[in-house]
């Protein structure tokens, strides 16, 4: 039984690689026609006035709709009114080593790429590495304090923004009883957690706050699967919850899928979500728990350019507006005021939010 | 007749010209499959591997390329341990990781002499590694459960606990300013020592690279020249002939299994002790999937699969020069795909070819020599 298996298989495998084999004998004659088009485009590129700026992302990269898009937003922002020369974009691969992601950085400032980011603290060891070989060329890293005589550090008081949306869950929920759906079992994404839960505690002590994640290391997957994401969260609206908060990057739109079905509630993280989310799922997105990559980003490309890097640590918390909630769609509008006053509670000291 | 799986794997051998012919064919298939796609995604199929070559041959790259093929080259023998004798272990990767991270906060707990904390850091490697495979080969001999999936869900738990124990009120401990966490890192007399073997770079080769190659010849004598090996080559190819001649094939399936593990165990100490010194968010995940195609494609050979482990690190280590030209970079993932497929495609062809040419040559001899006295003996 096995073996006919197997050579049914043995078989279909042969057939199809001859097919291919075949195709490429036929196809060698398109290469002629297609090589010109990547040329003329690397050729056509804008008078070069500014600087060459290299961006390496972690796994996942563009199109998460959440944080890595937030990065390239600032770099798409700092591109048109920068005049940047040139701006490259690496991605990284899965089960890759440390070595890897330094050879990254590395390409990237061999190839005259002056500032490097890199996003994510995953790049924290080989940045600190890289920026020592290349002494001349500015370095930045978000989400990590890596220290270095070159290396500026982006970092966000997630907890503290999460405070905020955590408040407005809490005042804003009929059932109170709210959700936490968190992409990986990871330090950070515990801080959005911590974060919330004291926000939504300081309004109503007895509060019920489900938590789960999604994925725990090293599996990262977590981050990039709304499957996932939505089976969280409906078990959530099924045990009563009525709004919950996403920190799961590309996850989040299973969460928003889950709400809508649920007739429940969502809260977006790192981007505005009422704004960039799938347009189906908008109205159930309370809020967003706004993390500025992007202005990040562009503050430390704009201070490049002005000749002002500071390496060390900027953080981006409340009170330098590095994080905030989102008003868009109108939806909490009857409770601003009294998350506002939070925010003010936060930004002069008299609440302090831990981050674990 | 060898079944498919037994070509597959490697264990009917090619002999003379014929075995040269089947790793040219494969050559041939896979570069014109990937010359085809790299045309049809609008990029030069020439300049590109031009462009691979160049960055290939730069000292850095050498270097970067020999320290992932070692961590391959191990991973893809505990695979073929396994192989060599029916048994599909799956679970290296969870192997790997748990025996990693319990080697990596053992390592960076002790205090002791340095050739002494190496050796103990990668015995518990070891141990784990064999210990946690042992539990699929104990369902295997007393309950019958399939390793293939008792592997797969033992990588599942390998997670889980993976991730209990690392957080910072257990193993880890909060790598300063920091998202990440790891284990305590491993002091200097736990490191082992790479040494600088290509020149021009600062780069160094891991000194396991000479740990591996100990392993590979390990394997060939365990396999050609052991009363074991042959028990174990003899319980793969047929199971009741290996009972018949007084084979304990339980034992067998729970020992190789075990030493599938033990080696597996291993797969992580090259980059724990030659570069991380602890085992953090951001080890490296997945190297035993690596390990299964690359034994696929060395045919279980010791030799060739450290041909396999050296071109896919070439592969892994090249994808960034063709990101930063602008060539999508999972061109190379299809490049290894289409590598482990030309490679087995061309096997079966040659074998299928040397078949035919057999039995042409035997119906020749036959209808020379004597004309067949009975009808259909030579169908």
């Amino acid at each position: 039984m096995l073996r006919t298996h197997a050579g049914k298989l043995a078989a279909t495998t042969a057939v199809g690689a001859m097919l291919m084999a075949a195709a490429a004998c036929g196809g060698s004659s398109d290469t002629g026609t297609a090589t010109s088009a990547p040329a003329a485009s690397s050729a056509s590129s804008a008078a070069p006035t500014g600087p060459k700026v290299g961006l390496a992302y972690d796994i996942g990269g563009r199109g998460d709709q959440s944080f890595n898009d937030a990065a390239a937003a600032g770099l798409e922002k700092a591109k048109s009114e920068l005049s940047l020369a040139d701006t490259k974009e690496l991605e990284a691969g899965s089960g890759e080593t440390g070595a890897q992601k330094e050879q990254r950085l590395r390409l990237l400032a061999q190839g005259g790429y002056n500032p490097v980011i890199a996003v994510g603290f995953a790049y924290s060891e080989a940045i600190k590495k890289v920026a020592k070989e290349f002494p001349d060329t500015k370095f930045a890293i978000i989400d990590d304090a890596a220290e270095g005589p070159n290396i500026s550090n982006l970092v966000f008081a997630e907890n503290e923004g999460s405070f905020l949306v955590g408040a407005v869950a809490a005042l804003k929920t009929k059932k109170d009883h709210i959700g936490f759906v968190g992409g990986v079992q990871v330090p950070l994404i515990k801080k959005f957690e911590v974060g919330f839960t004291r926000g939504a505690q300081a309004v109503k002590p007895d509060i019920k706050i489900d938590v789960k994640y999604l994925t725990q290391p090293p599996d990262f997957g977590g981050f990039n699967d709304p499957a996932k994401g939505k089976t969280a969260a409906e078990g959530m609206y099924d045990a009563g919850a009525d709004i919950v908060y996403q920190a799961a990057g590309g996850s989040g739109g299973g969460v928003f899928e889950a709400a809508k079905a649920a007739k429940g509630f969502a809260i977006g993280v790192d981007s505005d979500q009422a704004l960039t989310a799938d347009e189906g799922v908008r109205s159930v997105i309370l809020t967003s728990m706004l993390k500025k990559v992007d202005v990040a980003v562009f503050d430390f490309l704009k201070s490049y350019t002005d000749g002002t890097v500071q390496a060390g640590v900027k953080v981006y918390d409340l009170k330098a507006g590095g994080v905030d909630f989102s008003t868009t769609g109108g939806q909490v509008d009857d409770v601003k005021n009294k998350v506002d006053e939070y925010k003010q509670k936060i930004i002069d000291g008299t609440i302090k939010v831990p981050a674990e | 007749m060898s079944s498919f799986s037994d070509r597959l794997l490697g264990r009917v051998r090619l002999g003379g010209l014929l075995a040269v012919a089947a790793p040219l064919l494969a050559i041939v298939f896979a570069g014109l499959v990937t010359s085809l796609i790299l045309a049809l995604t609008g990029n030069p199929p020439l300049e590109t591997m031009k462009l691979l070559a160049d960055y290939g041959a730069q000292s850095r790259t050498i270097v970067m390329i020999i320290n992932l093929a070692t961590t391959y080259y191990i991973s893809a023998l505990a695979v073929a341990i396994g192989f060599r004798m029916n048994l599909f272990n799956i679970g290296v990767d969870g192997q790997y990781r748990l025996a990693a991270l319990i080697a990596a906060a053992v390592g960076g707990a002790l205090v002791l002499p340095a050739p002494l904390h190496v050796g103990v850091t990668i015995l518990v490697a070891v141990a784990v590694g064999g210990i946690w495979a042992s539990i699929a080969g104990l369902l295997k001999v007393t309950r019958g459960v399939s390793e293939v999936i008792s592997t797969i869900m033992l990588n599942a738990i390998a997670t889980g606990v993976g991730a209990w124990l690392l957080t910072t009120d257990r193993l880890a401990v909060a790598v300063s300013g920091s998202n990440n966490i790891g284990t305590k890192p491993i002091p200097p007399s736990g490191q082992f020592p790479g040494f600088s073997l290509i020149p021009g770079t600062q780069a160094q080769v891991f000194g396991f690279v000479v740990i591996a190659a100990l392993l590979g010849i390990g394997y060939h004598v365990l396999f050609n020249r052991t009363r074991f090996g042959f028990d174990l080559r003899a319980t793969g190819k047929s199971e009741s002939a290996a009972i018949a001649s007084g084979v304990n094939v339980k034992k067998m399936v729970l020992l190789t299994m075990i030493i599938s593990g033990a080696v597996a165990g291993l797969v992580g100490m090259p980059q724990l002790l030659g570069a991380s010194y602890s085992y953090s968010l951001d080890f490296p995940p997945g190297l035993g999937f690596t390990g299964i195609a690359i034994a696929l494609l060395g045919r279980n050979n010791p030799v060739g699969i450290a041909i396999g482990a050296l071109l896919w690190s070439f592969l892994d280590n090249s994808s960034d020069i063709l990101d930063l030209e602008g060539i999508p970079k999972e061109i190379v993932i299809i490049m290894q795909g289409t590598i482990v497929l030309s490679v087995i495609v061309a096997y079966e062809l040659v074998h299928r070819y040397r078949l035919a040419a057999e039995q042409r040559r035997v119906s020749r001899e036959l209808s020379t020599n004597a004309p067949a006295p009975l009808e259909g003996a030579a169908a």
